[in-house]
């Protein structure tokens, strides 16, 4: 009975530590909570691309949809902003997943994502496709009433995933992180941290 | 026709546990096979609260449920509620062992339950656990844990910490219950007077009105993951917030309430010393000490 409670004791002291240990990561680490990145789509240029395409880059992956009237771009211009201020970021993918397949078709995503830059792509998937992404990362999203004319809001997830360039998990970027919390971690991660 | 198929995704698991089929299916199976083999009659209330609880538990985590309770910060309380308090409560209300022995094989309790159940290791294991202070404290230390913000994102993120979460709500609701509930006195083999389990009662409502309070009054969002992974619909995570702490603050302040009710109306029947013994040999566990 002693001798549980010291191990109790002993595992208690071991786990607390661990929890005041410094975290180097300025984000959110999320390493060993998902998944390694998997996926089957096709990109904004009409290419059949999955995961392996994008093997060897560091990979942001964020789902959202063009007709979105502020999350969504407020969180690319912040993602770009940190590409800017990266000291390496030719390694860096932003893949820029839609969860309004009917609107967001191939040539909408294309001109949607080119203004941002170089490194961004858009996904689309079939309704089949996205649900397995979003269900494999545990993030959600639905079509809010259509207004008159037609037009509706999506309820999406916040976050971006962030992967390393062998696909694993690794950070997560909250709404609140700015481009130099964001910048910083990239530069660690690229350089294999 | 659309609707009806609808309605049939909805009933089908999010996530698939073998476990929890086996578990639920099984109890369903055995209790009902017992109820038949049963030498007098158990009446309505208990098979009905047994069966209420079973299919209620199952209900929140092996159907679409599941789903809306991984995606609104309320709905995944709800889920709690049933796993933690309501389930296991009406299970233990019932109090089955009698019935679910009787749906075992002959000879299964004597032969492989009674040992394993007298068997040192487990019993002393069991005894720690179901100590009045330990019992409670589990309780309520359990609500407290999975509600630390930082522990609960990373649970809403992984799916095996996800189900260690609501599978330590199950396992510890229902033996928490179970020894509360008991309706026999210390004298016939409960191991805690109905006394103090009344004032076990009110002891665990206190700090769950604190943290039920707490997250209702919190004027920023506690639990963020739901805004990070996408919410099921459109609703304001503030509301979503309140209604989720309001449910952790009253219903299940509630469930004392008639736990304590319960364990009164056990009290005042021992005290005229209406439980004869033979009803509570019935009455008590199958496997008595």
């Amino acid at each position: 009975m002693a001798k549980t409670l010291k191990f109790c004791a002993a595992a208690l002291l071991l786990l607390m530590l661990a929890a005041c240990s410094n975290d180097p990561w300025q984000l959110k680490n999320i390493s060993g909570l998902v998944p390694d990145l998997s996926f089957a789509m096709t990109d904004d240029t009409g290419r059949a691309v999955d995961a392996r395409t994008y093997r060897g880059d560091i990979v942001l992956l964020y789902f959202g949809y063009t007709h979105c009237p502020d999350v969504c771009p407020t969180t690319l211009a912040r993602l770009d902003s940190a590409l800017h201020a990266m000291r390496e970021r030719g390694s860096v993918r932003v893949l820029f997943v839609t969860v309004d397949p009917a609107r967001d078709t191939v040539p909408v995503m294309h001109q949607y994502v080119d203004a941002f830059g170089p490194e961004f792509t858009g996904l689309r998937g079939t309704p089949d496709e996205l649900h397995k992404l979003a269900k494999r990362y545990r993030v959600t999203y639905s079509a809010g009433k259509p207004d008159a004319r037609g037009d509706y809001d999506m309820t999406h997830s916040d976050g971006v995933f962030v992967f390393g360039s062998n696909g694993h998990g690794r950070l997560m970027i909250l709404p609140d992180d700015d481009a130099k919390k964001i910048a910083a971690d990239l530069d660690r991660l690229a350089a294999g941290g | 026709m659309e609707s009806l198929r609808s309605a049939l995704t909805f009933l089908l698991p999010w996530e698939f546990s073998p476990w929890m089929l086996v578990l639920c299916a099984g109890a369903l199976v055995l209790y009902t096979r017992g109820l038949r083999r049963m030498p007098e009659r158990v009446g309505v209330a208990r098979p009905l609260a047994f069966y209420i609880g079973v299919v209620l538990i199952y209900f929140v985590t092996q159907t679409h449920y599941d789903y809306l309770a991984q995606h609104m910060f309320f709905i995944h309380r709800l889920q709690h509620l049933v796993l933690h308090h309501l389930g296991p409560f009406l299970v233990a209300i019932s109090w089955p062992q009698a019935v679910l022995a009787r749906g075992l094989p002959d000879g299964f309790v004597e032969r492989w339950l009674r040992p394993v159940w007298r068997h040192p290791a487990v019993h002393s294991v069991y005894r720690v656990l179901q100590h009045p202070l330990v019992a409670p404290t589990l309780f309520v230390g359990l609500i407290y844990l999975w509600l630390t913000p930082a522990i609960h994102f990373d649970a809403m993120l992984n799916e095996r910490l996800y189900w260690t979460m609501n599978w330590s709500m199950l396992l510890d609701g229902l033996p928490f219950w179970f020894l509360m509930l008991d309706p026999r006195t210390r004298e016939q083999g409960a191991l805690i007077a109905i006394g103090p389990r009344m004032a076990i009662q009110w002891i665990v409502i206190l700090p769950q009105i604190a943290i039920g309070a707490y997250i209702v009054m919190a004027h920023h969002e506690l639990y963020d993951v739901y805004s990070i992974c996408g919410r099921a619909w459109a609703e304001d995570p503030l509301t979503d917030q309140e209604l989720g702490g309001l449910i952790t603050w009253i219903p299940a302040g509630m469930m004392h309430l008639i736990g304590f009710l319960v364990l009164m109306r056990f009290w005042m029947r021992t005290d005229k010393g209406r439980i004869p013994v033979a009803e509570s040999a019935a009455l008590a566990h199958p496997v008595r000490e």
